[in-house]
């Protein structure tokens, strides 16, 4: 006989409130349905009433943890219907933001999955390894969560000393080769909690559409600063770590890896930074009429920005969102099917959800 | 008061357990909640503990602009915490809904719905300021176990649309708004 268990909508294991309704047929989940929206605030409404410079604040709080990577998304946008062209030294440095924010979301989500684990020790390494990107965070904007960095037409702070910043990211680099990365990749209690549960195959990765990293956990080699290169990707040199398994441990070991390799893209990045102005001054910004899009790799995957101008309004005519979990959210269904009701908490969090800024 | 009451009082003041809920907040107090948790900040001296049901917990700790969805839960959860109790609001959204003012589906600011003990303004706040809030309101806690204050904290009156005393205006300070300045 099946029965229904639902998780959520505030639950402990839950960081964001969500419901997961879970059709159990003894241990094991026969079924699962998603509930979202409690998490709405209706911003993508606010932004019509906001003028070219609010809903820059107002779309960074969109997510408190992505929120560099939706600034950007949205200046980029808005930088096609204005014509201003940031110069290469912004560009730059909105690689060496959206990195660091990268390198914090992914550490983050080691930490929240090893406490869903139950490896307690692990989340505190984590969080105080996080601590560390966090400060560099703060050395360049001040800012712990919302770093205010992006605007029209550049950056709004510079980058005084790109060696100094150098020097704190491979510090952090040594501190994640030593700790994080063994033990997330070579640990056996990580091994066995993670390896074969929660596996979304290539064919259903590819049918549900899913973005980042739980796509390249499944095989999908699918990356946007490859594939549409967006601030100065183009001159980067990086891999995408793909990995075919598709269970939690690949994508695990996916982001194990993505952290590697945003130190790389950061040390490239801080060692080539040009020199010159990081933004394109005070000018009077005129706004054309039109529908602008623009496309970003954010730690969890593609996010999507159309923002819609009239010209001679203040504000924008519409400026529609699609976040990431948006894409990644069929899939929890799909993955917990035949999982274990104890593995659940684990497997959903795999995908890295942020129902903010699914909501909005 | 005995000893034993003596006692309860140090005893609440130095172990508050916390309960965390999420008004529809971006996440980024929440965050910053667990991070002041973590060995950098280590809330965890004070013997802060973050529990997993609001009826172990002393303090409820709520971020986010409380959007309509939350507010039933909320004040449920709210009955559901053993008196006696205190309620720190996280960030500036809670506070006066910060920039998601006038969005029609917010039900904010928090203390509409239920009685706010101490605000933690910052959008979000570092984890110092959570910090400090928390230990206020470990203090109002021990103040309100030895029947100094009233057991259940009081509703503030509103001054102004949105103004939720947060402000430190005079009318709310007259009903005891405390507020913790980071």
């Amino acid at each position: 006989m099946s029965y229904k268990i639902p998780m959520g909508p505030y639950h402990p294991a839950l960081e964001e409130p969500y419901k997961l309704d879970m059709i159990c047929e003894g241990e094991r989940v026969s079924d699962a349905k998603l509930h979202i929206g409690f998490n709405f605030r209706g911003i993508e409404h606010l932004a019509e009433t906001r003028n070219y410079i609010q809903v820059i604040a107002l779309m960074e709080r969109v997510c408190g943890i992505c929120s560099n990577i939706h600034t950007l998304t949205l200046c980029q946008a808005m930088e096609q219907l204005t014509g201003q062209e940031p110069p290469p030294r912004a560009l730059y440095i909105r690689v060496v933001m959206a990195e660091l924010e990268r390198l914090h979301s992914h550490v983050l989500w080691a930490g929240i999955a090893a406490k869903l684990m139950g490896f307690k020790t692990m989340f505190m390494t984590c969080f105080e390894i996080r601590e560390k990107v966090m400060d560099v965070l703060q050395a360049i904007s001040g800012n712990r969560v919302n770093y205010s960095m992006n605007r029209i037409g550049g950056v709004n702070r510079d980058i005084d000393d790109p060696l100094a910043v150098l020097a704190m990211v491979e510090q952090l680099e040594r501190e994640m080769v030593r700790t994080v990365i063994p033990i997330f990749t070579t640990s056996t209690t990580a091994r066995m909690r993670c390896a074969g549960i929660g596996v979304l195959t290539h064919e259903k990765a590819i049918s549900c559409g899913v973005v980042g990293p739980a796509a390249r956990a499944s095989g999908v080699p699918q990356d946007l600063r490859r594939a549409a290169p967006y601030a100065a990707y183009s001159e980067l040199e990086f891999d995408v770590p793909v990995e075919k398994d598709g269970d939690v441990r690949a994508r695990l070991l996916v982001r194990a890896l993505e952290i590697m390799e945003s130190c790389r893209i950061l040390r490239q990045a801080l060692a080539k930074m040009p020199s010159g102005e990081f933004h394109t001054g005070e000018g009077k910004i005129v706004f054309s009429t039109g529908t602008a899009t623009s496309r970003v790799e954010a730690p969890r995957g593609e996010v999507m920005y159309s923002v819609s101008w009239k010209e001679n309004s203040r504000n924008p005519s519409r400026v529609h969102v699609r976040t990431p979990t948006f894409a990644n959210m069929p899939a929890i269904r799909w993955m917990v099917i035949g999982a274990r009701l104890a593995d659940t908490p684990l497997i959903q969090a795999s995908i890295d959800p942020c129902y903010s800024c699914t909501d909005r | 008061m005995n000893l034993w009451n003596r006692l309860m009082c140090y005893s609440r003041r130095r172990s508050p357990w916390l309960f965390h809920m999420n008004g529809g907040s971006c996440n980024g107090c929440d965050i910053e909640l667990i991070a002041s948790l973590t060995p950098r900040y280590d809330a965890e001296q004070l013997g802060v503990r973050l529990e997993g049901s609001p009826r172990h917990a002393d303090i409820l700790c709520i971020t986010g602009p409380i959007t309509h969805n939350a507010v039933n839960p909320i004040k449920t959860v709210y009955d559901q915490v053993c008196g006696p109790k205190a309620v720190v609001a996280i960030g500036s959204c809670p506070a006066t809904t910060n920039v998601f003012i006038d969005s029609r589906t917010l039900a904010g600011p928090l203390n509409l719905h239920i009685p706010v003990d101490v605000f933690v303004p910052g959008c979000p706040p570092r984890p110092d300021a959570i910090i400090q809030g928390v230990a206020k309101a470990a203090e109002i806690l021990a103040e309100r176990a030895a029947k100094k204050l009233p057991v259940e904290p009081v509703v503030m009156p509103l001054v102004g649309p949105g103004c939720g005393g947060a402000c430190g205006c005079t009318a709310a300070d007259k009903s005891g708004a405390k507020e913790a300045q980071p």
